[in-house]
């Protein structure tokens, strides 16, 4: 019998001695980063950047399998009791001895996670992890000239990419409101004291918003660079079409946070995506009535909100809970009481 | 169904108004869940995991007296823990909102033979919707005893402590069945049908697993102390369904709970739906570590009102809802657990034997009664 097949046997009986729990169950009792366990992390500390942004140091678990730099993670941080998932950028080098990473957060207005990390989190907490993924990165062959176009937190995957590799000429254009908003400042201008790194920085709040129209004025062989832009939505767009407009479309790389922004109103469409069916639906009627109607098969039981036999997974857009009112958005893992729920805007429901 | 309706003096509205004050009640605990909740369900349910390890560790010694005692006893409690201030509240969907995929009715397993997935279906959703709604709701005497004067009497019944005893006794496995509708289910051509086979063949896995683990796995891997450990996880699995029993009889079955017939509950408004769970549920009285070890089921008329709160704000909701008792002139039927055991106990006697019958007939209510 081969090792693997040794293990697993192995396992199964294990499996008979915990029944019905699993031997993981008790395995992250005492070693939750252990190999083989779900992925998960601890916090090891939280250092203020600045008034509202912190980066907070994590230990991965075993089976971490590294990043490269410019990627993000998703990570699952429990807020209040609830577990939210969110993802930010890796700010540490890819070479770091001590086998952390961090990730540095600002803390955004009404930011149910960003707030906890920058202002509440605390070092030995356990958060689970997802392995790092992402396109933002930078290609095998270095280029000669880069240009990095960041604004507020966006300066996130850049600052990872520049602990990362050095190149031979760098130029970085950031936006913050103030100086004091600088992520990262006093690094950045140790860079630029080492001339490792030329530095613009646009503060909005005096000097007015980044016109990327005279983004030559700044960076004069911009068209020439390999640049790596993030930051807002806004920013972005106009970076897209000017770059487009100067036949250099393929020179820009961007990476954009919080994509869609869930609208909660009323009733809306709603799609049972497993089936593949959408209809609309009003904001008081529930959803069960509502996919059982439009012939979905849907696991139904009390209709009246007690008994859970009826929670299916949320994929995208908003419900009401119809008894308290309170609003439920879509993430991954979000399951819904389909018997007391009525959408609030466009949902997706998996049935 | 008692000769006097124990809630006549309440109009329509002011049954609504109470609705509307229990919702309230409600709203509150859900406004305040939060972190402490949350860390208070990990704590129980690592200390419950600890417990039986550490249990199930001594019992590997159990061919000495003081280490079966040990093991026995903390093997006992982590059944309890398991299956009433874990497996039966977390089923209930009361750890839903944390989000944690690990504690939450959709994926929860527990210490049990009847598999969680059948439990929920006929607990939650028949038990807690039709509750004490006779013909509707089968916790009520599960099918083997008549626990109310105008069900009707059948000789059959004159044993009914012994079956309620055996089932003590055996109360997992009188769950597992229940949950199979094994009595209706065995009919000829039921027994056939594909769906009642499936849920029977889940049963059967489960049960096999069970019995592996506690009654050879277990055993075996205590080597000389094979027969002490057998001896020591019977004994546990027996503390764990008499206790069970025990609590569960005294949230239906004292005297002074109300049963219902099945035309009451036609078109049933919210508020006489939370009166019918007030009406139709007792509590039992005692200490923090007593309210624990029932899984909170302590406060059954609470649990009954909030099947999905979390089960550690039960205490606190129980004083609000006394009040609301109080105000709305209700018996609020609680008791220490002696004194609502053999209040239990008495009727499940008493219903043993025939009485007068119920002066009060309609054919409607015939058929019911024949049905129950």
């Amino acid at each position: 019998m081969t090792s693997a097949a040794l293990r697993s046997r192995a396992w199964k009986v294990l499996e008979m001695v915990t029944t019905p729990l699993l031997p993981s169950d008790y395995l992250d009792l005492v070693s939750p980063l252990r190999a083989g366990a779900d992925l998960r992390g601890r916090i090891e500390a939280v250092h203020p950047e600045t008034g509202d942004a912190a980066t907070v140091v994590i230990r991965p678990g075993r089976g971490w399998r590294g990043h490269t730099a410019g990627q993000y993670v998703r990570i699952g941080v429990d807020v209040e009791g609830v577990r939210l998932w969110r993802a930010y950028s890796i700010t540490s080098p890819t070479d770091r001895q001590d086998g952390r990473v961090t990730i540095t957060v600002k803390a955004i207005p009404d930011g149910k996670v960003s707030n906890h990390l920058v202002r509440r989190a605390k070092p030995g907490t356990l958060i689970q992890l997802d392995q790092p993924t992402g396109d933002f990165v930078l290609p095998q062959a270095k280029p000669a000239k880069v240009l990095y176009l960041t604004a507020g937190s966006g300066i996130t995957p850049v600052m990872g990419m520049l602990r990362d590799i050095e190149f031979d000429d760098v130029v970085m254009v950031h936006c913050a409101p103030q100086p004091q908003d600088v992520i990262f400042r006093d690094e950045l201008h140790g860079l630029v004291a080492d001339k490792k790194l030329r530095l613009t920085e646009v503060h909005t709040d005096t000097d007015g918003m980044l016109d990327i129209a005279r983004l030559g004025e700044l960076v004069p062989d911009w068209a020439e660079r390999e640049t790596w832009a993030c930051g807002p939505a806004g920013l972005l767009d106009a970076a897209e079409e000017h770059w487009s407009e100067h036949g250099v479309q393929e020179r820009l790389h961007t990476e954009r946070f919080r994509p869609g922004i869930v609208v909660a109103g009323d009733g809306g469409e709603v799609t049972f995506s497993a089936t593949g069916r959408t209809v609309d639906a009003d904001g008081a009627t529930p959803l069960l009535d509502i996919g059982e109607e439009a012939g979905v098969l849907m696991p139904s039981g009390c209709r009246m909100g007690i008994c859970f036999g009826c929670v299916t997974p949320l994929k995208a857009g908003a419900v009401r809970d119809l008894r308290t009112g309170e609003i439920t958005e879509a993430e991954p893992g979000v399951l819904i009481q389909t018997c007391v729920s009525a959408a609030a805007g466009p949902c997706d429901i998996e049935r | 169904m008692t000769a006097i309706d124990p809630t006549a003096h309440l109009t329509a509205e002011q049954i609504e108004e109470l609705g509307r004050e229990l919702d309230a009640i409600r709203d509150e605990v859900i406004a305040g869940r939060g972190e402490k909740d949350a860390a208070y369900i990990r704590k129980v349910i690592s200390a419950q995991r600890r417990l039986e390890l550490v249990s199930r560790g001594v019992l590997l010694f159990s061919i000495f007296p003081p280490a079966w005692l040990l093991g026995t006893a903390g093997l006992s409690v982590a059944k309890i823990m398991d299956n009433m201030e874990i497996g039966h509240n977390v089923l209930h969907g009361q750890w839903d909102w944390m989000r944690d995929p690990k504690i939450h009715s959709t994926t929860w397993e527990w210490d049990h033979v009847s598999p969680s997935e059948q439990w929920k279906h006929s607990h939650n959703e028949l038990h807690h919707t039709y509750t004490n709604v006779i013909g509707k709701d089968n916790d009520l005497g599960y099918g083997i005893m008549r626990v109310d004067e105008d069900q009707r009497w059948h000789p059959f019944h004159l044993g009914q402590p012994l079956w309620n005893f055996i089932n003590a006794c055996f109360f997992e496995y009188g769950i597992a069945a229940y949950d199979l509708e094994l009595g209706k289910n065995l009919h000829k051509r039921r027994r056939k049908s594909p769906e009642f086979r499936a849920r029977a063949k889940a049963v059967g896995r489960k049960i096999r697993k069970q019995v592996l683990k506690d009654y050879v796995i277990h055993p075996l891997l205590s080597g000389p102390s094979f027969l002490p450990t057998l001896a020591a996880t019977f004994t546990a699995n027996l503390v764990r369904n008499i206790w069970t029993h025990s609590v569960i009889m005294c949230g239906h079955f004292p005297e002074g709970v109300q049963v219902f017939e099945r035309r009451s509950i036609r078109g049933e408004t919210r508020g006489r739906w939370y009166l019918r769970q007030m009406m139709g549920s007792a509590n039992i009285s005692g200490s923090r570590a007593m309210h624990f070890m029932t899984g909170n089921l302590s406060h059954q008329i609470e649990h009954h009102l909030f099947p999905d709160l979390p089960s550690n704000r039960y205490a606190e909701v129980a004083v609000k809802v006394r009040a609301l008792f109080e105000k709305y002139e209700l018996e609020y039927v609680t008791g220490p657990l002696p004194k609502q055991v053999f209040s239990a106990w008495h009727k499940v006697f008493r219903l043993s034997l025939p009485n007068k019958k119920p002066k009060v007939k309609t054919p409607d209510r015939e058929q019911e009664l024949v049905a129950a």
